[in-house]
């Protein structure tokens, strides 16, 4: 893996909210590289600019400015349809509230992302087939025909995590995944997500706990959209050294 | 995403929230619905009407009084203007191409046969011609003849309905009908005919017209410009000679009433002109259906695109989740555009059931009578399909522009 095209690029991306005099740089020159395979989070005081770098890591946004290479595409400039594509079979976003269709069953969130794929058609019955497989995969094989509202905060986690892989992301990304559940719950979902990383999957995870930070590979620290720092965490296999980040300074 | 994938997702959200599918539907059901009903009333006129028409017997002229124009004798004091028995025999005589003249002139008595008492009958006073021009069929008995009516006979023929009301089971000929306080005898009996032109022909009764001016419409003029009489049928030998008819009788007439053209104190129509009127009204009456049912269409339509603007807003979050998957703006507009048309296709379909089933109702209570047309029924059933495409593209179109993640956030 390593030595090749890192997976995740970003060139002094920049997002500015609003015009003028009461514009606001929520991203003010973010250059970032995540090779493939690792384990990264993100850090930083609320309102420093982490959840719009992951949407736009996720390509949900569009820098201002700046460009983002992702698997060597450049997605700063391509358009609503092609990100609609790039969302759909080479990302998992994970949200901290889960982000579930109500009234739907857990299978058939999960088979939302195959209805939308392009490259790999699949029949209804196929399409119930992989999101079961995916659903057993994550511990939920008994909840299959659940709804949201009749699942815990950690079983609409982990089904938000199955939909996340069942189309086989490149990437996959998670925004305070824990953040709205307590210790236990939130212990197993860390536990599914370092299983992922293990199997090879690159994550960039949004956290505020310090601990779990502690966990993955790198600490991205984040301040008034700018990179503050970037922590070597030493545990589990390194990514290559002082690779990934340029502190940039303005 | 294909078309079924697209109804089955249309589907599972029309069939997720009933009521509110119900409530969207409502519009079009209601347009689908009137247009059918609305049309199987018209019909069912038109139907009866062109029933009646054929019912008047054919190669029929009518002259009637006309009142609104004066005439010369009008400064003599006399009534102004009008038909008169004679112009009937003049008709007769010196008018090529005509089969038959019959004359009537009505007037309500009280009538009496034993103890039964009906007031308010309708007496016509005919001449022998009567049931040939008018088609009417004896059923027992016969109908009285001109020399009876030359000589002011005392006969009268029952209307089926007034016999049976009179006489019961018992046999009328032969029997007294006692009209106003003339006594008349039974001579013959009508076959059933029933309703033309808004006339009960079975609850009448027949006198010689000679009857009637001595003894129920007598006039203190009568023996300057004759009796005078309503209408006067000419039956005429084929349809060829109608034109010619026409204009003979309208000289003749303006010749002995002593008016011009212009002026002249009659009418000389024929059943075509009559045909052409109603047509023309139940035309007028149809495309004004139509347009209430069109306009009910389209208000259907905006209810449904409020209800499908109301429910992309509901349902931002949605939206914005498929978006986050990878869902493209033309597979969220395709999504909602689906719902639309499916709602408005679902609406139609009840809109047709209940447009068939209110239209049999219709015709059943009330004495109206319907016909469903089947064209209507595909006329309403595509209007409806086009109202959802076009009332259905802005709220689709509104869902397909939303941002993700401004959707995401939406709560
Ligand atoms: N849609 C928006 N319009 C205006 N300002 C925004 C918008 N989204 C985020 N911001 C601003 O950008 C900054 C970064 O926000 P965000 O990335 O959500 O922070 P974090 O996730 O680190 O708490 C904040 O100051 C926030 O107010
Ligand atoms: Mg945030």
């Amino acid at each position: 893996m390593m030595g090749q095209q890192p997976i995740i690029q970003t060139i002094d991306v920049r997002k500015i909210y609003g015009m003028g005099e009461i514009s606001v740089a929520a991203l003010d020159g973010v250059s970032i590289i995540i090779e493939g395979g690792e384990f990264v989070a993100i850090m930083g005081p609320s309102g420093s600019g982490k959840s719009t770098l992951m949407n736009i890591l996720g390509c949900l946004d569009r820098p201002t400015d700046g460009r983002y290479i992702l698997d060597s595409l450049d997605v700063s400039e391509m358009d609503r349809v092609q990100l609609a594509h790039i969302r759909n079979n080479r990302i998992g976003f994970i949200f901290q509230s889960y982000n579930l269709l109500s009234r739907t069953s857990a299978l058939k969130n999960v088979m939302v992302p195959l209805l939308y794929s392009r490259n790999n058609k699949r029949s209804a019955e196929e399409r119930a087939v992989v999101a079961r497989e995916v659903l057993e995969a994550v511990g939920l094989g008994n909840r299959l025909n659940h709804q949201p509202q009749e699942l815990s905060g950690g079983e609409q986690q982990r089904v938000a995590i199955a939909r996340a892989l069942v189309n086989n992301p490149l990437l996959i990304l998670a925004d305070e995944p824990t953040g709205n559940l307590d210790t236990r719950s939130g212990d197993e979902i860390m536990e599914l997500l370092h299983e992922l990383h293990q199997n090879g999957r690159t994550i960039v995870m949004v956290t505020h706990d310090p601990e779990i930070a502690a966990h993955t590979q790198r600490t991205i620290h984040l301040r008034d959209g700018q990179i503050e720092r970037v922590v070597q965490n030493g545990s589990g296999p390194t990514a290559k050294e002082n690779q990934g980040v340029r502190h940039e300074s303005h | 995403m294909n078309l079924t994938e697209l109804l089955l997702l249309a589907w599972e959200s029309i069939s997720s929230s009933k009521m509110r599918s119900l409530l969207t539907m409502l519009g079009i059901i209601i347009g689908v619905a009137s247009v059918i009903i609305m049309v199987s009333i018209s019909s069912g006129t038109e139907a009866s009407i062109e029933e009646q028409i054929t019912g008047l017997g054919s190669n029929l002229v009518y002259v009637t009084t006309s009142f609104s124009r004066g005439g010369a004798r009008e400064g003599m004091g006399m009534p102004s203007g009008g038909l008169v028995y004679e112009d009937a025999f003049a008709i007769a005589e010196e008018v090529n191409g005509v089969a038959a003249v019959v004359v009537e002139q009505s007037s309500s008595e009280t009538v009496k046969a034993g103890n039964v008492i009906l007031e308010g009958v309708t007496i016509l006073g005919t001449t022998a011609d009567f049931p040939s021009v008018r088609d009417m069929e004896i059923d027992e008995g016969r109908y009285f003849n001109q020399r009876e009516v030359d000589r002011t006979q005392k006969v009268v023929v029952l209307g089926s309905a007034l016999a049976e009301e009179l006489f019961g089971d018992a046999d009328p000929i032969g029997q007294t009908v006692t009209v106003d306080t003339t006594k008349l005898t039974v001579i013959g009996v009508f076959a059933e005919r029933g309703m033309v032109s808004g006339v009960d022909f079975d609850s009448q009764l027949y006198i010689p017209i000679s009857v009637v001016f001595q003894k129920f419409t007598p006039s203190q003029f009568a023996r300057f410009i004759g009796d005078r009489v309503r209408v006067i049928y000419v039956e005429i030998e084929s349809p060829e000679v109608m034109e010619s008819v026409i204009q003979q009788i309208s000289f003749l007439l303006a010749k002995r009433h002593d008016v011009s053209l212009e002026e002249a104190d009659f009418n000389v129509t024929t059943q075509q002109d009559i045909i052409q009127t109603q047509e023309a009204t139940t035309a007028a009456f149809r495309n004004l259906l139509a347009w209430v049912a069109g306009v009910s269409l389209i208000v259907g339509g905006i209810g449904i695109m409020n209800i499908m603007l109301v429910s992309v807003t509901e349902r931002t979050r949605e939206i914005g989740i498929r978006q986050s998957v990878g869902a493209t703006p033309d597979d969220i507009r395709w999504q909602f555009l689906t719902e639309a048309v499916l709602l408005s296709l679902g609406g139609g379909f009840i809109g047709v059931l209940a447009g068939v089933s209110g239209s049999w109702i219709f015709g059943y209570v009330s004495d109206m009578r319907t016909v469903i047309v089947f064209s209507s029924i595909l006329l309403a059933f595509t209007s409806a399909a086009v109202v959802g495409i076009f009332f259905g593209f802005y709220p689709a179109n509104k869902a397909a522009q939303l941002d993700p993640i401004e959707a995401l956030r939406h709560e």
